[in-house]
């Protein structure tokens, strides 16, 4: 299992292939849920095995996607009516409200996610399980403290500055070749009308748009880049080094949970998996791996909690996935960033 | 009086049965206001459904404008946020341009159909969305644009759930208000009827609180609907009271008229006992068999009076022939006993002379004025049937004077003291016939008539109406 685990790190670093990285928990011959998921193994591992330990005579088949072929996979399964995997869990929360929106999840009803509110789940089809702030990461030798933003207007301020020192050295995600870069900067238009002013700034400071969570951080740590936008603060959090700076935004800060869905003709084990991961054990672990709580940054503490947005699993998340709207907002975030130096 | 008789068999209570009607009454009033309320609740959702359909394809529509030759829709979350309102259900949208190429949105939506449509006005109508029933409407917008001319379609369409839901909640609602309202009805039912049958325990408290001889009706204040109970109640009781005060009268008749007959009888037998002269003992015993004979006759009359008494209390009147009457009484040869020799006669016409009676009362009374005719009166004896101005006549008539005119007047009192000492029974014979008459709302009539003495019992003739 240790080696696994081990494989599935050292596949973390590969670039995005269709099917990142794949593991089982559990014994050999037990039942196995086919669990397609965008969290990194490394993270979700250890509640996974709490799973399997609990409910011995069931495995979980891991499989690790980059959100874009998870959904598009999904959707294919979907539309054929094929039973592919028996649950999905995704960060890209829209492409899973769509999936739901198509039919193609199956219901299930538990005290469990009944107790959720309202805005993590709907038609008793999706489930957000999760719950992850969109962070600012700094690496601190390289940034001075009085330079660190707190706000996007510090960080509008800071690019604007027009300092050759952070020139292609701020990152932030492809929403393109990213499910959940493409969601948080759609959450961000949808926000405040400082995204426009955000574009301006990457562009003005030829920011870098890439791939992923992981690759981002380790960019950070190295000092390849001074700061990055809109970063998973539970990556940061679980591979935690002293080199990065974490900031929730005080102006507002995202957050994102974890979409859980059981599709078409998966198996019934994945409802369990489901109550789990809900259920007080399953969130504890889920704390652990930084997937829920509180941040443990002192930077990050004591944010008003008018800041706090969540991205609620509702069909409002369909406009994010309409193909005009997504075709125009891919072209200007192009456009921003055609401007700046790709690497 | 505390003793505890069996109860009759209870039929359901009162309670019980309005209970039962009630209830029956609710449930189909109940399954009535269901399907009402449920097709006005269809109805409702319907319509503000309709509108949150419209309202977002309105905004969408709104947003379009032409880039490039192109259509173009800005999707405005707004939109989505109304479709939200009905927070489970499916959404399904599509923009297509004139030729109905897909601009943006989801392929499986169509616009309405053709027939649906009316130029201007958006068109609802019923589809599904990946098999699941849905409401759908589009909405056209027309453009005249140097690079575009022509329409964009905005379909929206919604799964049904929020519909349903409300629909349901609203039937629910309509069915929890009727089935309170019914069970305060039947609350209230229950409640007035125990109030309206409080008078009959009132009575059957105050029957256990009688004397049981005291029969005298019951003068409780009660409703109308026991009034009627109450009344037959009070009308069985005097019968009771009339039937015991006969047997009263009867018992002390009886002892009071058989006193002297039966003392007379033994100072006879234990004076023949004591004679020594043979021919003089034969002649006292003939008048003692003579005397123990009259006493016979006296108790057989006693006895059909009691009869007589009991049967117009108790049994039901019916339609009686008088001349039937008068033959049974004429062939029952009586007057071979009585008065052998006797000429007699039969005077009946062809037609029926119908009473409303009891037929062995009027042959009771029949004999009795027979037989004293024979006994007191003169030869020939007739007897005879007539009617007349609705009055039927039963007669009897002798050649005789008839009787004193000062024992005309006592005649028909219960029990006549000089007749009942001398053995004899005409007075009790003739009360006979009074408690006959009056029975039968008739009376009795003495007369002289132009061959002598005539007895008649006068009964109102039945009519083609009481019949």
């Amino acid at each position: 299992m240790i080696r696994a685990v081990l494989l599935a790190l050292a596949l973390l670093t590969l670039p995005a292939a269709a099917q990142e990285a794949r593991t089982r928990f559990g014994a050999d011959g037990a039942t196995a849920i086919r669990l397609r998921s965008t969290t990194d193994i490394a993270i979700l591992g250890p509640t996974l095995e709490a799973f399997v330990a609990r409910n011995p005579g069931l495995a979980v088949d891991y499989e690790q996607w980059g959100s874009n072929d998870l959904y598009a996979l999904a959707l294919q399964d979907c539309e054929a009516g094929r039973s592919g995997a028996d649950a999905l869990l995704s960060s890209a929360v829209h492409q899973m409200v769509e999936l739901v929106n198509f039919g193609c999840a199956s219901p299930y009803r538990s005290a469990e996610t009944l107790a959720l509110p309202e805005a993590r789940r709907w038609r008793d089809e999706i489930w957000g399980i999760t719950h992850e702030a969109a962070v600012i990461v700094y690496n601190r030798a390289l940034l001075p403290p009085e330079d660190v933003p707190q706000t996007r207007f510090d960080l509008l301020d800071l690019m604007r500055r027009d300092d050759p020192r952070h020139r292609g050295r701020i990152a932030t995600y492809d929403i393109e070749a990213s499910g959940l870069g493409y969601l948080f900067a759609y959450a961000d238009s949808l926000e405040a009308s400082t995204f426009g002013a955000l574009l301006e700034g990457f562009a003005r400071a030829e920011a870098v748009a890439t791939c992923c969570s992981a690759e981002i951080i380790q960019g950070v740590a190295e000092g390849r880049y001074l700061l990055a936008y809109n970063v998973l603060g539970s990556y940061v959090e679980a591979n935690r080094r002293d080199s990065v700076g974490v900031v929730r935004p005080r102006d507002y800060t995202l957050f994102l949970s974890r979409a859980y869905m059981i599709p078409k003709g998966g198996a019934p084990e994945a409802a369990l998996l489901l109550n789990f991961l809900l259920s007080p054990e399953g969130q504890q672990r889920l704390t652990e791996s930084r997937l829920t709580g509180p941040g443990r940054d002192p930077d990050t503490s004591g944010l008003p909690e008018s800041a706090e947005r969540p991205i609620p699993i509702s069909p409002e998340l369909l406009v994010a996935r309409d193909a005009q709207k997504r075709g125009r907002f891919i072209a200007r975030w192009r456009d921003t960033f055609g401007r700046a130096a790709l690497p | 009086m505390a003793e505890a008789a069996p109860l009759p068999r209870a039929e359901r209570s009162l309670g019980l049965r309005v209970a039962m009607g009630v209830l029956s009454l609710l449930l189909v009033g109940g399954v009535v206001v269901a399907l009402a309320s449920f097709g006005y609740g269809r109805q409702a959702a319907r319509t503000a459904f309709d509108r949150l359909l419209l309202g977002a394809a309105n905004d969408i529509a709104e947003t379009i404008i032409i880039e490039a030759g192109e259509p173009v829709a800005d999707l405005p979350v707004s939109a989505f946020q109304l479709l939200g309102l009905a927070a489970q259900d499916r959404i399904g949208y599509a923009l297509r341009d004139a030729e109905g190429r897909l601009l943006t949105g989801h392929a499986t939506v169509q616009p309405a159909p053709p027939a649906r449509s009316q130029p201007g006005r958006p068109a609802f109508f019923d589809g599904t969305l990946q098999g699941e029933a849905a409401r759908f409407v589009t909405l056209t917008r027309r453009f005249a644009e140097r690079d575009y001319s022509g329409a964009v379609t905005v379909t929206v369409g919604q799964t049904l759930l929020a519909r349903n839901d409300m629909a349901l909640g609203l039937t629910r609602n309509a069915l929890i208000v009727t089935a309170l309202g019914g069970i305060a009805l039947m609350v209230l039912a229950l409640v007035v009827i125990r109030r309206a049958l409080r008078p009959l325990d009132r009575i059957a408290a105050e029957l256990l609180a009688r004397d049981p001889y005291d029969l005298t009706p019951m003068e409780a204040p009660v409703p109308a609907e026991v009034g009627v109970m109450l009344g037959a109640m009070n009308r069985f009781m005097r019968r009771l009271d009339r039937q015991v005060g006969s047997m009263r009268n009867l018992i002390s008749d009886t002892a009071h008229q058989l006193r002297t007959p039966v003392a007379a009888l033994r100072v006879q037998a234990e004076l023949a006992a004591d004679e020594p002269d043979a021919e003089k003992r034969g002649q006292m015993l003939e008048r003692l068999a003579r005397r123990s004979r009259s006493l016979g006759e006296l108790l057989d009359q006693m006895l059909s009076r009691a009869l007589v008494i009991h049967r117009t209390d108790s049994v039901p009147r019916q339609p009686v022939d008088l001349r039937d009457i008068a033959l049974a009484v004429f062939e029952t040869q009586d007057h071979e006993l009585l008065a052998p020799g006797t000429a007699v006669e039969l005077e009946i016409g062809p037609d029926p002379v119908e009473v409303l009676a009891d037929e062995m009362s009027l042959i009771e009374a029949a004999k009795n004025m027979f037989n004293n005719a024979l006994r007191h009166g003169a030869a020939p004896v007739r007897i005879g049937v007539e009617a007349q101005d609705g009055r039927a006549a039963l007669w009897v008539e002798d050649a005789g004077q008839g009787p004193p005119p000062e024992l005309l007047e006592r005649i028909g009192a219960r029990f006549e003291r000089s007749a009942a000492s001398r053995g004899q029974s005409a007075g009790l014979g003739l009360s006979i016939l009074r408690a006959v008459a009056e029975a039968f709302e008739g009376e009795v009539r003495f007369g002289h008539s132009a061959v002598g003495f005539r007895v008649s019992l006068i009964l109102p003739q039945m009519t083609e109406a009481s019949r």
